[in-house]
């Protein structure tokens, strides 16, 4: 019994040493959303999954069609004005499984991402950022004319 | 092993942008062929882009993500001729990766 509390309290201390040293910064320490959280099929789901629900903000922009012809390929694009963004999800409030992407982003890398996703049908895309802990949000309604998830 | 991605890294000011362009099915599992049977979801699940082995992206991603996946993203702290090497590994396990200069 003593030598295992032991052991877990030197494990802890270990680690909290490192972390305030800064060789495993905070954000690596807690992940990001694991990968099960990948499947649940809502957008309150999803924003659980993430940690919560984030603050509108302006800072956060959704760059997508208004209009997309091909479900199947719709570019969108993220960008945080806010310091120290470190995680960008995308979600497709209306797919099957809405959170389409996750991007962790390191010291030093932009918050601006794009990428095409798949939409099922016209839907909000949403941006959610994390920056400095805090959850943020933007939204976009984007139309498709043909779905492209294929159902 | 799957065909190239088609990386293009380009220096302006101190931000490197980099555009990608992999060559993936993006089956996400949820489509059926003609006899109607589900047709298994195969595609990329995590992507990794580093440079001087530091990593400057690293990405999750879903079936949601369309086929061939684009991926563009901007870093600062790099210089023309660095090596930026993207590497991205699938539900299935299969896994590539490619690089390019910084130009």
């Amino acid at each position: 019994m003593k030598s295992t509390r032991r052991s877990a309290l030197k494990a802890t201390g270990a680690f909290a040493t490192l972390i305030s040293l800064g060789l495993v910064t905070q954000s690596q320490a807690q992940a990001a959303v694991d990968r099960a959280s990948f499947s649940v099929k809502t957008l309150d789901d999803a924003l659980k999954a993430i940690g919560g629900k984030p603050a509108n903000s302006d800072q956060v922009t959704v760059v997508s069609p208004d209009i997309a012809e091909n479900g199947a390929v719709v570019p969108v694009g993220v960008t945080s004005k806010l310091p120290n963004t470190t995680e960008i999800y995308i979600i497709i409030e209306k797919n099957p499984t809405p959170l389409a992407a996750a991007f962790m982003i390191p010291v030093g890398t932009a918050a601006d991402v794009q990428t095409r996703v798949k939409m099922g049908q016209s839907t909000n895309v949403v941006a959610v950022v994390k920056a400095d802990g805090k959850l943020f949000s933007a939204t976009k309604e984007t139309k498709v004319t043909l779905g492209g998830c294929g159902g | 092993m799957a065909d190239p991605m088609r990386i293009r890294a380009a220096l302006a000011g101190d931000e490197t942008t980099v555009r990608v362009l992999m060559a993936h099915i993006m089956e996400p599992g949820t489509r059926r062929d003609a006899a109607g049977a589900l047709i298994p979801a195969h595609f990329i699940q995590d992507v990794d882009a580093s440079h001087n082995g530091k990593s400057v992206l690293k990405a999750m991603w879903t079936g949601a993500v369309s086929q061939n996946p684009f991926l563009s993203f901007k870093f600062k702290g790099a210089a023309k001729g660095d090596k930026v090497v993207v590497k991205w590994v699938d539900n299935k396990g299969d896994t590539r990766t490619d690089e390019a200069t910084i130009a």
